[in-house]
């Protein structure tokens, strides 16, 4: 699994990556993936539909990650512009 | 009468001389400043590789995101289309449902009836990036579009909720969205029709 973040000037970054099979790099994408929650990221999952479409799912919890994700990306929490 | 020439020909020269010392003079003033703050910070904060580059990047990731068919949509038009999933019952809708949205870089989210092109708010989002490097808070425009998409298809509402809403023609020219649209259902009956024609090929 990797963990991206989206960030102005460089596209994504990988912020981490690991086998979450193997509890030592599970352990530190858990704490890779509340550090960027605690700053104040989104973290979504690309996703196939059921119907075969694809699209994403927004995460809260480490445990919410489907176990086969290949990746999470973060991005900055939505606000009201213009 | 040469010499009466001769002095106003050098009077003049002084007059432009004073003109145009005094357009310089501030400009002198800002190159001296930025000379004493350093050339290599403006190097750094304004390199359009790096934009472009981060751009690109942003391309990639998207593409690996959404659908071919999306992926094509915004390489050829500028712009995603997501459908609405309330209201329609039964989820996304994928043409039939009662509204849609278009996702722009960096500019709002139109939303929109499709059966009849009415367009029906604009939605003020934005995604700052508040540890951004580089003088800048705004991702990559591809970024920007992925995180709109992202956030759409993933809790609607959410984002919905977050967004500033605003009637349709506020930033948008509406006459130009309309345009957008009447691209998009071209764009799509041309593909029907060269999978169409691939169909009858493949027979």
């Amino acid at each position: 699994m990797r963990l991206l973040r989206m960030k102005p000037g460089h596209g994504e970054v990988l912020i981490a990556e690991g086998d979450v099979d193997i509890a030592e790099d599970e352990r530190a994408l858990i704490e890779a993936f509340r550090a960027q929650l605690d700053q104040g990221m989104w973290a979504a999952v690309p996703v196939v539909a059921p119907d075969g479409r694809r699209q994403a799912e927004l995460v809260r919890e480490f445990s919410d990650i489907p176990r086969d994700a290949e990746r999470v990306i973060f991005f900055p929490r939505a606000a009201g512009g213009c | 009468m040469l010499v009466a020439l001769g002095v106003c020909a050098v009077v003049a020269l002084v007059l432009i001389w004073d003109v145009l010392a005094s357009a310089v003079r501030p400009a002198r003033a800002r190159l001296r400043m930025r000379m004493a703050s350093g050339w290599g910070d403006d190097v750094a904060a304004y390199d359009p590789g790096r934009e472009r580059r981060a751009e690109q990047r942003a391309r990639d990731l998207l593409r690996s995101c959404v659908d071919d068919a999306d992926w094509e949509m915004y390489r050829d038009l500028g712009f995603l289309r997501v459908w609405g999933s309330d209201g329609s019952g039964t989820g996304a809708g994928h043409g039939v449902a009662p509204y849609a949205y278009l996702i722009y870089p960096h500019k709002p989210i139109v939303a929109y009836v499709p059966r009849s092109s009415r367009l029906l708010s604009e939605y003020c989002v934005d995604f700052p990036d508040g540890q951004g490097e580089f003088g800048s808070e705004r991702l990559p425009p591809s970024d920007d579009v992925l995180a709109k998409w992202m956030a759409l298809t993933a809790d609607e509402r959410r984002l919905i909720e977050s967004a500033n809403l605003h009637l349709a023609g506020r930033q948008h020219d509406p006459d130009a969205v309309r345009s957008d649209i009447a691209a998009l259902g071209r764009w799509e009956r041309e593909r029907e029709q060269q999978g169409a024609a691939s169909s009858v090929r493949a027979l």
